[in-house]
């Protein structure tokens, strides 16, 4: 039977092994998983690294590195538990790995630099810890997640489910348009309100439920309508993403142009009785609201909800699907709804994909645009057919 | 025989149909097939002889301002229709 050092020096014998000066000079190009514990992890890395606990190794390894023949540099503490790592690895394929000699601490005695991770609350990794067992997500991307920040238009029907889930994920910043008060009448489908709070300002209502939901959540309100004099000022104060769930044309026309000049990726959503459509809007890189819609139509082919109906449940899958979108954003993973348009039909459960592309005659984003200041977005929206 | 689907907003035009059955080679064929049977949506989506610029048609997936506009060949795709709409409600 061998002793813990002879095991040590064989499988020594059985990996590669890289200096710290070495190691250095692989930093952006070769992963670097820390297999240290969380505490040791916490008072300082190898900038760039990422953290597997060591007892965590073989079963999260394959998700944040699927490529096997990545070049991946493995360390701890001393360069001890990092060998068996590096064997580990190979023996789960992996072809091009290597262990810190001296680890941690022969590299920080050399001098190279080291960054300290942000690193969440023990009460915010319980709280996210489906967010963290997601390899696309995991520490990083929550902590992004906790960064970011979304500005919803509208705290009605749309709005209601895309902030609750916002708040829910963890996105730290969420503001919140809207002028109007909580009516009974909302109550079928908006569901950030109350009964408790019918006649409140909706922004008021939204932020209540949203901090109770989650206190990491900060709740701007801004209990006013959008327009063409405040638009600079709410959009000016820096958003990763905009959420809209606006209930007119003047407003949405009036969010598109803004958006586009302050390079703001807008999720799309609308919906009445039974259909719902859903995009992103990404300036500079796909379409806008304008080059899918360059005119509105006229008022009687436009009703509202409130003219029309809409069926309660309809914003809630909506707004969630808003919602997946600007996390998608925020987070910088997988594939938007930018450049396809979703149509979904609750009554027959189908939904149907179309493309919207770039239009080069925008007269907002196209290549030589006529519309490069606010206009009056009610006049615009009423002078369709005259 | 070409699937079109009508929008919430043009039912009332159709007598509340999702969706009808057009004859015709081309958009405009199929369109003017509809029109002639239900003379209140012709009103809707034509302006003079051109598409009115609030209705997006596609086919195939595609918006047919991209194809051949209303000159655009079917071949056995189904017509989608669609107004904008503005509800966050």
């Amino acid at each position: 039977m061998a002793t813990y050092r002879e095991l040590l020096a064989q499988v020594k014998r059985e990996i590669d092994e890289v200096g710290a000066a070495e190691a250095r000079e692989r930093v952006g190009e070769a992963i670097f998983v820390d297999v240290r514990e969380r505490e040791e992890w916490e008072e300082g890395i190898v900038p760039g690294a990422v953290h597997i606990p060591r007892g965590n190794l073989e079963s999260r390894i394959e998700g944040l590195v699927p490529d096997r023949s990545r070049e991946i540099v493995l360390y701890c503490s001393g360069g001890s538990r990092s060998a068996f790592a590096a064997k580990a690895l190979q023996e789960l394929g992996y072809e091009n790995v290597t262990s810190l000699t001296g680890g941690f601490t022969d590299w920080k005695r050399n001098g190279f630099p080291i960054e300290t991770p942000r690193s969440l609350s023990p009460d915010q990794r319980r709280r996210y810890s489906r967010h963290l067992l997601i390899p696309e997500v995991g520490e990083a991307g929550q902590e992004r997640l906790l960064g970011g920040r979304v500005l919803l238009i509208g705290a009605g029907g749309l709005g209601s489910p895309a902030s609750l889930y916002l708040a829910a994920a963890g996105v730290g910043t969420l503001g919140i348009v809207d002028a109007d008060v909580v009516d009974d009448s909302n109550l079928q489908r908006q569901i950030v309100h109350s009964t408790e709070t019918i006649g409140e300002a909706k922004v008021l209502s939204a932020k209540r439920t949203i901090e109770a939901l989650n206190p990491d959540v900060e709740v701007k309100t801004y209990e006013e309508r959008l327009t063409s004099e405040n638009v600079e000022r709410i959009f000016g104060e820096g958003w990763d993403v905009i959420v809209d769930g606006a209930d007119n044309f003047p407003t949405r026309y009036l969010v598109n142009d803004a958006s586009v000049w302050h390079g703001i990726p807008v999720v799309h959503g609308s919906i009445y009785r039974f259909e719902g459509q859903v995009t992103v809007f990404n300036p500079g890189e796909g379409p806008c609201y304008r080059c899918l819609f360059p005119t509105p139509p006229p008022p009687e082919l436009a009703p509202s909800c409130a003219e029309g109906g809409v069926l309660g449940v309809l914003p809630g899958i909506v707004g969630s699907l808003q919602a997946n979108e600007a996390l998608k954003l925020v987070l910088g993973i997988g594939d938007s709804l930018q450049g396809r348009l979703l149509l979904l039909d609750a009554l027959g459960t189908t939904i149907d994909e179309v493309a919207v592309q770039r239009d080069p005659a925008c007269p907002v984003c196209g290549e030589h645009p006529t519309i490069t200041e606010y206009v009056d977005y009610v006049e615009f929206c009423q002078g369709v057919r005259g | 025989m070409t699937k079109v689907r009508i929008p919430p907003t043009l039912r009332n035009e159709v007598g509340g149909e999702r969706e009808l059955i057009g004859e015709g080679d081309t958009v405009r064929e199929v369109l003017q097939d509809l029109s002639g049977r239900y003379p209140a949506l012709e009103a809707q989506l034509f302006d003079g002889g051109d598409l009115a610029a609030f209705v997006n048609v596609y086919v195939g997936g595609e918006d047919v301002r991209t194809l051949d506009g209303l000159e655009t060949r079917l071949n056995g795709s189904s017509v989608i229709l669609l107004p904008a709409m503005a509800g966050g409600c």
